[in-house]
């Protein structure tokens, strides 16, 4: 496995801790804000934290939406969205007013609301994906496996057959999302442990 | 459904990892690496770590360190100590925080709350809180590692970082630290039932029945534990399968 994974820096979280993953995994990755070298990795990961509408206005003026949506959409290059950066590949997000998402993934980013006693925002912990279809992030990995969670907002697809797991919070949300060689994670695989970097690995050998 | 977290404390004192008992008596318990190793291996949920002298001492994080550390954790990781300015918090994320407490600038620049989470997120800011009780039944904030007085209610300090934007509470009682007696409950009972956003309790866990006390007995999510895993045999492992066994949901063993 011969992997360069383009970590995309838009200045708003901690890569570090991703790049150590990928590397543990097996693959080499380059944390950058450079358009050019998302053009000539095999794969992409798009990490973060932080606020929707920043972070997309950070990813186009260092013109990395574009990059990534050259390499994303036509060159099929594989592509990884964590937290954040998942709910980045949605057509709208609707956090301190509405901003224009990647548009990968069509529907919108909305805050979790509450549904149960004891249920908290953010939703902080360790929490399980429910397989709705299969999906290759998950070979070896069994149904309802807790990973770790950190955030107030999740992704509304309106496009049933993009929706691959569920957490069951705050009424069911939607945790991870798959458009063929597109990725979206809502919980932190470079923090899960064993089974998170798994998914690493299984997104490494697409 | 969403795992009750079981989360060791780390506290630095200069370079060495330490454990105190009511914020005083410090002993040496290690070398930080070898824990962050060892819990990783464990599949512990979560670590908190906490820079006990930075703000005593004027001193900024030591990033230098928290990256070494950083890198080798590979589990969700708390940062705290000495936070002071925007530019602090910016740095601790560049080596590998993933969230920062805040304790001494809650009361001294409660702004800098506001400014972080709205940059990074509100899951991202930790209003970690120390309080003493009074013998009149009273509590009070105190900042600086515990030394400084503040005249503040831990209740009425809750809701405030809640709505400045804090993601989640750690609650430390002062008088219970280190003195594995039990959590103060009733101080969690009351910012717990306060604030709608997740609270850790901390301070006084001696035993697993603790921690179900804690749980059982208010509307924490999440208990914080230092010298149980430092001075006895039990483990983070052990005292998921015992809170288990007691009918809480916890993370199932990978």
């Amino acid at each position: 496995m011969n992997c360069l994974i383009a970590i995309v820096d838009y200045g708003m979280c901690n890569l570090d801790s991703v790049k150590r993953a990928v590397e543990e995994c097996g693959g080499s990755g380059i944390i950058t804000s450079d358009p050019h070298d998302v053009e000539t990795a095999t794969h992409i990961i798009l990490p973060g934290v932080g606020a929707f509408g920043d972070a997309m206005k950070n990813l186009r003026d260092a013109k990395l939406d574009v990059a990534m949506s050259e390499q994303v959409l036509e060159k099929q290059i594989p592509f990884l969205g964590i937290c954040l950066g998942m709910q980045l590949m949605a057509a709208t997000g609707t956090e301190h007013g509405q901003h224009t998402g990647l548009g990968w993934i069509d529907g919108e980013v909305r805050r979790l609301r509450p549904v149960k006693d004891g249920e908290r925002i953010p939703h902080i912990g360790w929490n399980e994906v429910h397989y709705q279809q299969e999906s290759p992030l998950f070979r070896g990995i069994p149904d309802g496996t807790d990973f770790y969670f950190v955030h107030s907002y999740h992704v509304c697809p309106t496009q049933q057959g993009e929706i691959t797991g569920c957490t069951p919070y705050a009424d069911g949300f939607v945790s991870t999302v798959r458009r063929d060689w597109v990725f979206g994670v809502q919980f932190h695989p470079e923090k899960s442990q064993k089974m998170g970097f798994q998914v690493l690995r299984n997104f490494l050998a697409i | 459904m969403l795992k009750t977290r079981i989360i060791p404390t780390l506290l630095f004192k200069d370079v060495g990892l330490v454990k105190g008992i009511a914020f005083d008596s410090w002993r040496r318990v290690g070398s930080a690496m070898q824990a962050v190793k060892v819990y990783n291996l464990r599949g512990v949920d979560e670590l908190v770590f906490l820079d006990i002298t930075a703000t005593r001492d004027g001193r900024p994080p030591d990033f230098a360190a928290i990256d070494e550390l950083a890198d080798e954790c590979f589990m969700p990781m708390t940062v705290g100590g000495g936070v002071r300015t925007f530019a602090d918090a910016r740095r601790l994320v560049k080596v590998g925080a993933d969230k920062i407490a805040l304790n001494t600038a809650l009361i001294e620049s409660p702004n800098l709350v506001r400014e972080i989470a709205e940059s990074y997120g509100t899951q991202f800011v930790v209003a970690s809180i120390d309080v003493r009780r009074h013998s009149d039944g009273g509590y009070e904030v105190y900042t600086r590692s515990g030394t400084h007085a503040t005249g503040v209610d831990p209740v009425a300090l809750a809701e405030q970082v809640e709505k400045l934007g804090a993601g989640e509470i750690l609650l430390t009682s002062i008088e219970r630290d280190g003195t594995m007696q039990g959590y103060d409950i009733e101080l969690n009972r009351r910012v717990s039932a306060t604030v709608s956003i997740p609270v850790i309790a901390s301070g006084g866990a001696g035993n697993y029945e603790h921690m179900a006390e804690v749980l059982h007995e208010t509307s924490v999510t999440a208990v914080a534990a230092a010298s149980i895993f430092h001075f006895t045999e039990q483990t983070p492992l052990e005292a998921k399968r015992y809170l288990k066994k007691q009918g809480f949901a916890v993370r199932k063993e990978t």
